[in-house]
């Protein structure tokens, strides 16, 4: 019996009508794409972007050399050579991040023992050639001297939780 | 309006002038049909969309609107790729076997009592076979790719069209025993009567509304019948292997195809051309020379928006169902849509010997 009444309910496409209803629904439903570059989602402060190295106030740079980033970085994107400074300070002479080998993981900016190197919220860039992706020391100062407010902003507004 | 170009080329051999206007005829009707084509992917782009609660393309132009051309010309100037071992010829000429057929049945199709290329009688068969050559493109398409993924697919989509166009030529037998009439302009006047939309053939025949309707989406290869495609088992099946404009033509015949079973079940079961408000509004409204009556009454405005609404059915479908099982498509047409014709058809013949209903 149940097989009798099972098929004549499937003859009347109870189902599919259902279905058609549920879409024809949402047909009318608000629409919730974003308009990208011209909207945009909320970005969180933590945001794991395009690289920087940042300055003390004074001007002196902060990395150290103390090649904790390279050590840790597992996809080995940071190459660091040091020298001794007159002062008989330790600064780097190459610090070079190669984002192409970069999986923008963070533990660069976790290990660093004095905010030197951090990630920006910044993650619309491109190269045009070979090598544009490759940032060398220059450019990642330069990138940091640039965006050096924001970078301050979401550290400060992180920092209790660090 | 031709009498007049006759008139005007009379300075030209007979046999000259016949041809000129067979070819404007044909132009007329297929640069509007290749536009229709064209602005259907669009409009398949932006329903299913919203029906994703996302928007569609609307960067081309304002509102997306010249997505089509973009697309076109992006094909226009990509390059087309032979596979290693294929049969160049065959591969070349599949695209063009599909597309020949579909745009072939349109020559047949009336718009109008007036507007039509071709008034031959027996148009529902030429419909029929026009519509069935299209698979040996398919099939063709698969065997000259020499891919395993396009020849399984050629056979599914040549398994599927034998199975569907039995239940779609009974379906067609219904609406000619209820018309008697093969000419789809006979089909259309044998619909019309005092009580407007019940004097259609979509009461009387409903069920083969329903199977020939289904049977159309199954023919066109489109979702949720489209496993000669299925890109998520065969990767796109007969087309795998395609590329640039060979690729698009298969989508014009596909897309040219879907216009026509919309267009046809219209016609055949929708009363075509007339008008739904004939027997609701007084027939003074509806004839005369005037504005109003112009967009009430009997005219091509009519079939152009119960095409456009069967159009948009077969992209609500697409939206909503899931792929069906290849068994259980096999199962659908041979043992649901073949049966039910049948015993519809001996309803039919029935009332139609029994003169039953304001039909008959």
């Amino acid at each position: 019996m149940s097989m009798v009444t099972n098929y004549f309910k499937s003859l009347i496409l109870a189902e599919l009508f259902r279905g058609l209803w549920l879409t024809g629904k949402y047909f009318f439903r608000k629409k919730i794409t974003v308009q990208y570059p011209e909207e945009k989602t909320p970005m969180s402060p933590r945001f794991r972007g395009l690289h920087a190295l940042r300055r003390y106030p004074n001007g002196e740079e902060r990395c150290i050399a103390c090649k904790l980033c390279e050590a840790v970085c597992p996809a080995l994107a940071i190459t660091i050579d040091l020298e001794e400074r007159d002062d008989g300070t330790r600064r780097t002479t190459r610090y070079d991040i190669d984002l192409t080998k970069c999986i923008f993981c963070g533990y660069c900016e976790e290990s660093c023992p004095v905010d030197a190197i951090v990630e920006t919220r910044h993650f619309e860039y491109h190269g045009e050639e070979k090598g544009d992706l490759y940032m060398t020391k220059e450019k990642l100062m330069a990138v940091g001297d640039k965006m050096e407010k924001e970078i301050a902003a979401d550290r400060a507004s992180d920092a209790k939780y660090r | 309006m031709i009498e007049t170009i006759e008139s005007a080329l009379s300075f030209l051999p007979l046999g000259l002038v016949a041809l000129i206007i067979i070819v404007g005829k044909i132009l007329v009707l297929v640069l509007p049909l290749m536009g229709a084509v064209a602005y259907l992917t669009l409009a398949e782009r932006k329903v299913i969309g919203y029906m994703q609660v996302r928007i569609g393309p609307n960067r081309v132009g304002p509102f997306g609107l010249l997505q089509p051309i973009a697309d076109a010309v992006k094909l226009m100037f990509k390059e087309t790729i032979f596979p290693a071992n294929a049969n160049k010829f065959l591969f070349i000429s599949a695209p063009v076997l599909t597309l020949a057929p579909s745009l072939a049945a349109w020559a047949v199709v009336p718009f109008d009592d007036v507007l039509v290329i071709s008034n031959i009688d027996a148009t529902l068969l030429y419909i029929l076979a026009m519509t069935s050559l299209g698979v040996y493109g398919i099939i063709i398409a698969g065997w000259a790719s020499n891919s395993k993924y396009a020849f399984l697919g050629a056979l599914r989509s040549a398994a599927q069209i034998v199975s569907y166009e039995i239940a779609m030529g009974f379906a067609l037998v219904g609406v000619l025993l209820a018309a008697s009439s093969l000419n789809l302009g006979e089909i259309v006047d044998a619909q019309r009567g005092d009580y407007g939309v019940v004097n259609w053939f979509l009461i009387p025949l409903f069920p083969l509304f329903m199977v020939y309707f289904i049977s159309g989406v199954a023919e066109t290869n489109r979702a949720p019948f489209d496993v000669a495609e299925g890109e998520s088992e065969i990767v796109g099946g007969f087309h795998v292997e395609y590329s640039s404009m060979t690729f698009s033509v298969f989508f014009l015949a596909e897309y040219a195809n879907m216009i026509l079973i919309a267009l046809l079940t219209s016609i055949m079961f929708l009363g075509g051309w007339l008008s739904p408000l004939n027997g609701i509004l007084p027939a003074s409204f509806l004839q005369g020379e005037g504005m109003l009556a112009m967009l009430l009454g009997d005219g091509i405005h009519w079939l152009l928006a119960k095409t456009s609404f069967f159009l948009f059915l077969f992209l609500w479908f697409r939206a909503t169902f899931p792929r069906y099982r290849y068994d259980q498509i096999m199962r659908l047409g041979w043992k649901v849509f073949i049966p039910i014709t049948i015993v519809w058809l001996l309803v039919v013949a029935a009332c139609v010997v029994g003169k039953v209903g304001p039909w008959w």
